[in-house]
């Protein structure tokens, strides 16, 4: 019976929501293929226990505490070694940061495709559906190799839920070559979620006239109770107003949260294909003609430094319940 | 290893990012004719940061590389008008979709070219695989280094900031290596008119190149669904209420 891999993702030594994902998404890829799926993960020791459980035949624990952090020729020696034992057709491994640097270290090992980004599992023999483009276009990419490394865009899957996966705990095989040190992770000034992986994200744009004012974005961001992230457009972050890491769009993230709220953004189609997949989409903007109410599920026309306030106390309170 | 640094900069032509993408219903690829092509702007974050490591070093040679059809020679044009010494097509009308087959090329030209720092771009913006530089790097068996938006490089060694989810990682390494470019590292400077007109006298090479078969095939392209017909819930602070309202009870969100 062929076998799928997928690969998990821990940081600070607990399991990462996007395994749930990733889990999920090898499991429909196998269904599509008859297959069955196996687990790897690769962290510290304190990992352990929240690998009870889950939904795959079994799980691989490669466990050191000088995994505690992602050291990418470590990890890719690690995944290589499980994957290159036995019959994989598909090691599947999460789009985010670590499993974007990881995919193609996999692949080069393995000396196989790898197919990038996936939002959807295809009818057909291992038939894959990603965004090319920043998602202006979907491309339906079939694997003809023997095994690919699939890459999987963060909140495109719903997560699996629990299952019986046995844990067979092994070393790091002795041959890994460490090129690359990842000597530390530096946390921001204020700890807040990535826009690539927060249900919500609240994004603003050159609408807000200047960067003191995106204090009114954050505080409707906050209002969601620590589930929406800061985005920014790039005009904004082109000005210096907000860091490159909330640029949503072609030239920065592409998103897929439940719910996308655009605040004085016009929509230039470099961010309409960054957020266009979104679950729900809500566009707060003064210029009834403007772009981004093309693609807005819902709308509100007029003055954001008079909306927001309200919205702001409006969800904070739902929130708080 | 001298002062003299030899880099080598991986780029691409790919659509501009303010191009509305028509699909040709001929070829199932994207309608070229319609939109306006550019240097990937990821590569030219790349091609900054080796001039500017050159000059800082005094002496060294910036090699542009690019794998395409004919065309990408104006995309090697741009990265010479800017700067760079010289460049290298490699030449093929059938460049390939696949990553790990585009990084045997590339790696294969790479192997006997004693850079000390080979630098690309973190992803074209067209296919957006996020992955060519990294497969090279493990290809030619060197310390590869993706997505930085922060790189020195000294002695011999590098070390380069990596943005992650929440945090920051710092990644340390010896040359040579691969490095590929986020947004954030430098300014990419405008060519001069002097540059331009330079570029012109620069060498470039046009090597042809098979690709080998790739393990996966491009079976259709399609323009995403049409999201629903949105609708505006109301003007001003009166619409609030309604929004909420159509988060709650229609789409469920909060």
């Amino acid at each position: 019976m062929a076998k799928i891999l997928a690969v998990l993702e821990q940081r600070d030594g607990a399991l990462k929501k996007v395994s749930g994902e990733i889990l999920a998404a090898a499991r429909k890829i196998a269904d599509s293929i008859d297959a069955s799926v196996d687990a790897i993960a690769i962290g510290p020791a304190g990992l352990e226990s929240d690998l009870n459980g889950l939904a795959a035949d079994k799980c691989t624990f490669v466990s050191s505490d000088s995994l505690q952090l992602y050291q990418a020729d470590l990890y890719a020696s690690a995944v290589e070694a499980t994957a290159s034992s036995g019959g994989y057709r598909a090691i599947v491994i999460p789009a985010t940061a670590m499993g974007k640097d990881l995919g193609p270290r996999i692949a080069a090992r393995l000396k196989c495709p790898l197919v990038a980004d996936v939002t959807a599992v295809a009818d057909g023999e291992l038939t894959l559906v990603r965004p090319v483009y920043a998602g202006k276009a979907m491309s339906t990419v079939k694997v003809t190799a023997g095994t690919a490394v699939v890459t999987v865009r963060p909140n495109a899957f719903e997560a699996a839920g629990s299952g019986n996966a046995s844990v067979e705990k092994i070393e790091l095989p002795d041959t890994a070559v460490k090129r690359v040190t990842t000597a530390q992770v530096k946390a921001p000034e204020n700890k807040s979620l990535d826009v690539s992986e927060a249900s919500i994200v609240v994004s603003g744009g050159r609408g807000l006239k200047e960067a003191d004012n995106f204090k009114l974005i954050e505080e409707l961001a906050a209002a969601f109770g620590g589930e929406a992230a800061v985005g920014a457009s790039r005009a904004v972050v082109d000005a210096g107003w907000r860091p490159h890491s909330e640029q949503v769009g072609q030239t920065g993230k592409v998103v897929s949260p439940d719910l996308y709220v655009a605040v004085g953004i016009s929509g230039a189609i470099q961010h309409l294909a960054g957020m266009r997949t979104s679950k729900v989409i809500v566009a707060v903007n003064r210029d009834k003609d403007a772009p981004i109410f093309g693609v807005a599920d819902y709308g509100i026309v007029g003055d954001l430094f008079e909306i927001l306030p309200v919205l702001t106390e409006k969800i904070a309170k739902i929130t708080a319940g | 290893m001298g002062d003299q640094l030899k880099i080598a900069v991986l780029v691409k032509r790919v659509p501009d990012s303010e191009a509305r993408i028509k699909i040709d219903s001929g070829s199932g690829g994207i309608d070229p004719a319609s939109v306006k092509f550019v240097v990937n702007p990821y590569d030219e974050y790349a091609v900054e940061e080796a001039l500017a490591l050159k000059e800082k070093a005094g002496e060294g040679e910036v090699v542009v590389i690019s794998l395409g059809a004919d065309s990408s020679q104006e995309t090697l044009r741009s990265a010479l008008a800017m700067g760079a010494d010289r460049g290298v097509l490699l030449k093929t009308e059938n460049a390939p979709t696949d990553p790990f087959a585009a990084a045997q090329i590339l790696a294969a030209e790479l192997e006997d070219g004693g850079f000390d720092l080979i630098l690309s771009g973190k992803l074209a913006i067209d296919d957006y695989h996020h992955a060519t530089g990294i497969i090279v790097a493990e290809l030619l068996g060197l310390p590869g280094v993706s997505a930085a938006s922060g790189l020195t490089v000294e002695s011999g060694k590098g070390s380069a900031e990596r943005e992650i989810e929440g945090g920051v990682e710092v990644v340390d390494f010896q040359l040579p290596a691969v490095v590929t470019c986020d947004k954030g590292l430098n300014e990419p400077r405008y060519p001069a008119l002097k540059g331009i007109m330079m570029a012109k006298k620069k060498p470039l090479e046009v090597k042809d190149v098979t690709p080998a078969d790739s393990g996966v095939e491009v079976v259709g392209l399609d323009l995403p669904p049409a999201r629903p017909e949105g609708r505006i819930v109301g003007e001003g602070v009166d619409g609030v209420a309604p929004l909420i309202a159509a988060l709650q009870q229609e789409a469920k969100v909060l």
